[in-house]
């Protein structure tokens, strides 16, 4: 290493890795991943939503978890964004492409998408 | 795309109770799930809640499971890791809301970590410590960099000064004087060593340093290097500790590989390198000078000093010897100033401090707390107290080297002067409770058995003197104390302090005086009554019949050996004590179990 500003590159690329440990984050995804989630394509969503978050930049502030049956199976696949503001957003019969409509305008943009809530 | 991170500890403690098989069984689970892309699993440091061990954490959640093993992990993988199911029975038992009944379910919810202040122990837990990216990403070897392109060594100096941090290895001496005095002495060849011999019974603070963070000791004793004008160090770390010592060889070859130990580091010139050199069983070695002479080739033996090692120390050259904690706050210290470190702790100790809990406590385990902060707090609180419902006696603080702390004191604020003035010292930061059941002439004797044994031999009040003190202890314990013993102890305890070589032997009679001071009484029964009021000393030891349940058989007086029995028939009998020879013949008579031995 021959300067701070290698040592930089390193220390910005490794904390978005391991912003993952701090279990903070001003916005919690939550996809329903029971049995009933999973059959209806719960795990391309989870996935579509992980991806994006990552190609957004986005990993310092948002985690994407998982949860179990709500009871709603027929509305399966579940997400619930849940944001530190207290606002909890449920969206059901999500696909991949909708994960990311729902990170452009809901994560980024702060809206909502009223077309796939419950 | 990596979406959850599970951190298992693989310190010592946890690895003994089989910390690796779980991450390897985990890491063949996760994979045969085919969840190796999503799901990634990082094996770190010590935790410190070492009671609750093998530890596991699961990010972004930050459900905190315990005492894991093996046959959980199908379980965690299927119902947490694949259905974000909790697995409730393996997280932590703790409730959080009185009112509601709501459990802690994360780190920093419970009792043991919410009045911790980890900074030395920052990164412990939550990095892996093999590799040198984690450390960066955690403004690792930025503190070094600052200091080399923005920092004169006197500026460094100053700093280190300013921040009121004291050595953490027990004699508290300011760090930044220590520096200094290197600093001043003209040679053109300095040496930086690190003191990772940690001796002490009980002790794992710096264990868990090393283990889980050694990049934090490199990039201190660098900028330690910088600082006074040197170009080598050592770290000397204990034999015993196979895992420390794997993991500095880690670090310090992935430090080598970044160009942050070798030469012309971040091309500012600056050349610095370390060696590590294994101690080999010797307690005397973590004493300063007997560890540089055991460096320089030779058996560990102290020197007088002056002069001190800032002046002429390794290979007869100016050196400076930090312990391992010390050097692990330096980092931040510099990247956040000495006005930060100072807003923690005391007035004249600045800070925190870590301690290893033992002995007679709930939680056992790694703390580090503000100083200041009370021993009440410490065991109570964080410790969670003491178990079995049984009352707390002393503390003993300081190892072998130290003294108890009894009841009365428990809310003194912990800080190096405080506890000197209780007779006691802050140490390296082994903390052992002790509970009633714990019979203070033994424990002196304990710590004293350990002294004589590791003494070096060289100088007479040691060598001979210690050995003294505990033919007397021994003869106490054993039912043979003499009237005018107390007084010898005392004596010889004044003139150890006053003559002897090195701290080893200065402070050896520590744990007879203090508890001397304390429970003077305990000595005095095992004396003058020939008993051991805990119940501790099996020579001591009394049989007595219990008038309650006593028939008054006779069987036992007619059995006994010596005629110690005595008593009318149908009434309870006794036991004259100063003819029983404890043979335990009565015992083995009697059908009422009416007799015991304490």
């Amino acid at each position: 290493m021959k300067s701070l500003s290698e040592l930089e590159v390193i220390r910005d690329r490794m904390q978005d890795e391991i912003a993952i440990r701090s279990g903070k984050g001003d916005i919690h995804i939550v996809v329903g991943m029971g049995t009933c989630g999973i059959e209806a394509g719960a795990r391309d969503v989870l996935n579509a939503f992980v991806e994006g978050i990552e190609k957004e930049g986005l990993r310092n502030t948002v985690t994407v978890t998982q949860e179990a049956c709500e009871g709603k199976c027929e509305m399966e696949p579940i997400v619930t964004v849940a944001e530190k503001s207290g606002r909890n957003t449920k969206y059901v019969k999500m696909t991949a492409e909708k994960a990311l409509r729902v990170i452009a305008e809901h994560v980024k943009g702060g809206k909502p998408v009223a077309d796939y809530m419950a | 795309m990596i979406r959850s991170h599970v951190l298992i500890c693989s310190g010592t403690g946890c690895t003994s109770s089989g910390s690796q098989a779980i991450a390897a069984a985990l890491e063949k689970e996760i994979e045969a799930k085919g969840l190796k892309d999503e799901i990634e699993v990082v094996r770190t440091g010590c935790f410190g809640l070492c009671a609750l061990g093998p530890i596991m954490i699961v990010y972004p959640e930050g459900t905190f499971y315990n005492r894991v093993t093996e046959a959980d992990v199908p379980e965690i993988v299927e119902e947490h890791l694949l259905k974000g199911r909790i697995v409730t029975r393996l997280v932590h038992d703790e409730i959080k809301d009185e009112a509601t009944g709501e459990k802690a379910t994360t780190l920093g919810e419970t009792r043991f970590y919410k009045k911790q202040m980890r900074l030395a122990l920052r990164n412990c837990g939550l990095i892996n410590p093999e590799k040198i990216d984690e450390y960066i990403s955690r403004d690792g070897y930025k503190a070094l960099g600052k200091v080399l392109t923005e920092m004169k060594p006197d500026e460094v100096i100053k700093l280190m000064l300013d921040s009121g941090l004291r050595g953490r290895g027990g004699a508290g001496f300011p760090t930044g004087m220590k520096w200094s005095f290197a600093a001043k002495s003209v040679s053109d060849k300095k040496y930086v060593v690190c003191n990772a011999d940690e001796g002490d019974p009980g002790a794992f603070m710096d264990r868990s340093v090393l283990e889980g963070d050694p990049h934090a000791v490199i990039e201190a004793m660098a900028i330690a290097g910088y600082a006074i004008g040197a170009d080598e160090g050592y770290i000397y770390v204990r034999a015993e500790y196979p895992i420390a010592v794997k993991r500095l060889q880690i670090a310090i070859a992935q430090a080598r590989e970044y160009g942050l130990l070798g030469k012309n580091i971040f091309s500012t010139g600056f050349n610095f390198d370390i060696q590590l050199r294994l101690g080999a069983g010797a307690f005397v070695c973590g004493e300063e000078t007997a560890l540089l002479t055991s460096i320089e080739g030779k058996r560990g033996e102290p020197r007088p000093r002056p002069p001190f090692p800032a002046v002429k120390g390794l290979f007869g050259q100016p050196t400076i010897i930090n312990n391992v904690e010390t050097l692990a706050n330096i980092p931040q210290i510099i990247i956040n100033g000495a006005d930060w470190f100072r807003s923690v702790g005391t007035e004249k100790s600045k800070g925190t401090k870590v301690f290893a809990l033992g002995g007679k406590i709930v939680n056992t385990g790694l703390v580090e707390v503000p100083m200041g902060t009370t021993l009440r707090e410490i065991i109570y609180e964080i410790g969670g107290g003491i178990p079995n419902g049984k009352k707390f006696k002393a503390a003993q603080t300081g190892g072998p080297s130290g003294g108890c702390i009894p009841a009365q004191h428990l809310d003194t604020p912990i800080d190096y002067d405080s506890l000197m003035a209780i007779g006691s010292m802050m140490g390296s930061g082994g903390l052992i409770v002790m509970d009633e059941d714990n019979c203070m002439v033994d424990i002196a004797k304990f710590f004293l058995e350990f002294t004589v044994d590791e003494s070096c031999g060289k100088c007479t009040p040691c060598r001979i003197g210690t050995r003294r003190m505990l033919d007397i202890l021994n003869r106490i314990t054993s039912g043979n104390g003499e009237d005018g013993d107390i007084e010898k102890l005392e004596e010889l305890a004044n003139s150890i302090k006053a003559s002897a070589l090195c701290g080893l032997g200065q402070t050896a009679p520590n744990p007879v005086l203090s508890t001397l001071r304390y429970f003077r009484d305990e000595y005095e029964a095992h004396i003058y009554e020939k008993r051991c009021p805990a119940g501790v000393c099996k020579a001591l030891a009394r049989i007595t019949i219990d008038p309650d349940k006593c028939k008054g058989c006779t069987a036992c007086s007619r059995v006994c050996p010596v005629g110690a029995i005595s008593g009318t028939v149908k009434q309870p009998h006794t036991i004259d004590q100063t003819k029983c020879i404890k043979c335990g013949a009565c015992m083995e008579k009697c059908k009422f179990g009416a007799i015991s031995k304490k």
